[in-house]
């Protein structure tokens, strides 16, 4: 690797002002994706001489011609002794402007599922293709994927553009092609690079051997790339997590709603309402341990105290009497399976998570199965089974609180645990709450 | 909280956040959580979140501390003052204790990090905890790079690395059968370098080791090893002084200084930032067992 660095997170305050980006990577060893990650990290001083030498020795020892960089994420003993990636593994990197979460998902076995967990989390998803290959299957169900779980912004990264001696032509079929297939899902900001993860071109600095791109660099996109605004600060939903009362001689009657505020922005004075109880009341404080604060906003975890005694509890949630989520039992969702043993089926029973709320649900209806790599909705399917994707209609014990997960992804997603194993077995995304 | 007009918050905000809604989530759902303290940054870090999430309430959980026997007096010291200004209940699960009923037996190197292993598990059978917070952090190490935040353990405080269950959203599963227990890790996300930044920002006191001191130290295997009770020099092994300071606190038969005139919080700060190898790399004898100590480990019930 070239020694090409720019400088690492800063000591000083101003460190202390950087924001934070979480992104998914997807793609497979075969796409260079952990020479990418490899390449970020060692170019913004992250990686660590102590972690590179182990992964060298280790490398020689296995009789590998070149540096295996997947030995820095593949840390399993299993991962090693099969050389497949078994897990979501999560990096960290920073520079000046941002901390980065990387959620580093394999390519091959439990695909989806891994997929699918990384993308929930991320602000970015970052999709590697192989410019010798061109888009391939793989590439179009990471890219749907992304939509679905609703990842703001895409980053597809052309790899391997040495091996196509720097061609823009080559470079420009493969953006049109995928720009043509992303604008038949909900992908709200596509950016294209083309990149040698090996050589390190267009990673940090713009690359000399492609005069013929204008865009930046890919660690310039994603200092750079505007969050700020994927966060909804319109809806105000405050999921009550845990009520605060100080048993105490100093402190009396305290009674504070803790909480993390999933969207909209909250301040003293607001008239609120709460959910599902419909009861109506004013913010007396927006509180946190160091002290009141002037309004609360995504994703701070705060204390909301309210002028009237109202009974809230956990799983209740504070809202704005003119803008509130469903309160509903019957759910329409997207529902990707996780569990490898027992299938989802019609008629099956299981508990739910949604926001601090807890549910048991029975599936009332299997609409179809989607296939992922075709779009095709087969609408015989009977049961989904590990790694498939469908729609169906949920009916719960209890209300939810709930919006679309295209307008609130907070407030929209929930997990599918089996009461039986406790296993968690399946993510929904709300489609439709009524 | 540091808020511009244009509602941003910084990484330390959203990462004390996401920590104080973890904390918020164990204590809303599970019967017997307990806070395992070490007297380390990052068990100190994580006792300071905890008493962010339940202001002006106090703390609802006791702290436990797994007490190799191998101390530096003063993280003993700093431990036993932290308990008492917050008023907490301390539950201390003693290796020695352990050795002398015979629930565990001194390994061959001396080293007591992984007879550590059954005692905490005793004492989580016999005080039925159910939930339990570490200060591990994903960056420290590789096997922990793919551990959750709430991380299932079986009957036996087994990590089964290939049988996770998936997480998703901010929506934790802390679902177990009577006997099993989660541990929790709401420093998941943080590194080494948020660690000594949150340390700087929210002014939180230290034991005095993780700052530079002049100290008597053996050279062995490239790390320096203070020398005390637990640790003697071999034959041919030169004791000298240096200035040093320490970057984890662990036993201290197994965990070794750094050289630093790092004296502030700081100074640690452009160490920290400036530094080319990890801190378990550059600290800990334990990890040099094998590719796999920490995994191995890990599977048996520790950290």
């Amino acid at each position: 690797m070239s020694v090409e660095t720019v400088a690492p997170a800063e000591a000083d305050a101003s460190a202390r002002q950087m924001d934070l980006l979480r992104f998914a990577t997807a793609g497979s060893v075969d796409d260079g994706k952990s020479t990418l990650i490899g390449r970020l990290l060692y170019d913004t001083k992250s990686l660590f001489t102590d972690q590179l030498a182990a992964v060298e020795a280790v490398s020689a020892a296995r009789g590998d011609e070149y540096t295996n960089l997947a030995l820095l994420t593949d840390g399993l003993r299993a991962e090693r002794e099969q050389g497949i990636t078994i897990d979501v593994a999560y990096r960290y990197f920073a520079t000046p402007r941002r901390k980065f979460i990387i959620a580093d998902t394999p390519g091959h076995i439990q695909y989806t599922r891994n997929m699918v967990t990384g993308a929930s989390t991320a602000d970015l998803a970052l999709i590697l293709v192989d410019a010798r290959k061109g888009l391939v299957e793989q590439s179009r169900r990471h890219a749907f994927l992304c939509s679905l779980l609703r990842v703001p912004h895409l980053v597809l990264c052309v790899n391997k553009m040495d091996l196509v001696d720097w061609s823009q032509e080559v470079f420009e079929q493969i953006a049109d092609e995928f720009t043509a297939f992303a604008a038949k899902l909900d992908v709200p900001d596509l950016t294209v690079v083309p990149i040698s993860a090996l050589q390190g071109d267009n990673i940090v600095s713009r690359s000399e051997n492609m005069p013929w791109y204008e865009g930046p660099s890919l660690l310039h996109h994603l200092e750079r790339v505007h969050i700020a605004s994927d966060r909804n600060l319109v809806d105000v939903r405050f999921p009550v997590q845990y009520v605060i009362r100080p048993q105490s001689t100093t402190v009396t009657d305290y009674r504070g709603y803790a909480g993390q505020v999933a969207s909209g922005v909250l301040k003293a004075g607001d008239e609120v309402m709460v959910l599902p109880s419909g009861f109506t009341s004013r913010i007396a404080a927006v509180e946190t341990a160091d002290g009141p604060v002037d309004e609360a906003f995504p994703p701070m975890s705060v204390t909301v105290r309210l002028a009237d005694e109202i009974d809230i509890s956990r799983g209740d949630m504070i809202c704005r009497p003119n803008n509130a989520p469903a309160v509903a039992q019957d759910i329409e969702a997207m529902i990707c399976w996780m569990d490898e043993t027992r299938p989802l089926q019609v008629g099956g029973r299981y508990a739910i998570k949604h926001t601090t709320r807890s549910a048991r649900a029975i599936v009332r209806g299997l609409h179809y199965r989607l296939d992922v790599n075709s779009l095709h909705r087969d609408e015989t399917a009977g049961e989904l089974k590990l790694n498939e994707i469908g729609r169906v209609r949920l009916r719960t014990t209890v209300p939810l609180l709930a919006d679309e997960y295209r307008r609130n992804r907070t407030t929209g997603g929930f997990v599918i645990i089996d009461e039986a194993t406790n296993r968690t077995v399946g993510a929904g995304m709300i489609v439709e709450a009524g | 909280m540091t808020a511009t007009a244009a509602y941003q918050v910084s990484h330390l905000d959203a990462l004390e956040a996401e920590s104080i809604f973890v904390m918020r989530e164990v204590v809303a759902e599970m019967e017997r959580p307990v806070l395992l303290f070490s007297g380390g940054k990052d068990s100190i870090v994580m006792l300071r979140l905890a008493q962010k999430a339940f202001a002006p309430a106090n703390i609802p959980f006791p702290v436990m501390h797994v007490d190799t026997g191998h101390n530096f007096p003063e993280v003993l010291e700093y431990r036993d003052q932290r308990v008492a200004e917050l008023g907490l209940q301390l539950i201390v699960a003693s290796v020695p204790e352990a050795l002398t009923k015979g629930l565990v037996r001194e390994s061959a190197d001396g080293m007591r990090n992984r007879i550590q292993t059954p005692v905490l598990l005793d004492a989580v059978e016999k005080h039925r905890f159910d939930a339990l917070f570490g200060g591990a952090r994903r960056d420290e190490e590789k096997a922990r790079a793919k551990e959750r935040m709430f991380s299932f353990r079986d009957e036996f405080g087994q990590w089964d690395p290939k049988n996770q269950r998936p997480e998703l959203w901010a929506l934790y599963n802390g679902r177990h059968h009577p006997g099993e227990s989660i541990r929790v890790f709401p420093l998941s996300n943080w590194t080494e370098l948020d660690v000594w930044h949150y340390i700087a920002r929210e002014r939180i006191p230290l034991p005095s080791i993780y700052y530079a001191h002049q100290r008597e130290v053996i050279e062995r295997d490239g790390m320096l090893y203070a020398v005390n009770e637990f640790f003697r020099g071999r034959a041919g092994e030169q004791p000298f002084k240096a200035q040093v300071r320490y970057r984890t606190v662990g036993d201290a038969s197994c965990t070794a200084a750094v050289r630093s005139d790092a004296d502030t919080v700081e100074k640690v700060i452009e160490e920290v930032a400036a530094t080319r190898i990890t801190e378990r790399g550059a600290t800990r004898g334990d990890d040099r067992v094998s590719e796999a100590a920490m995994e191995d480990r890990k599977r048996e019930g520790y950290f």
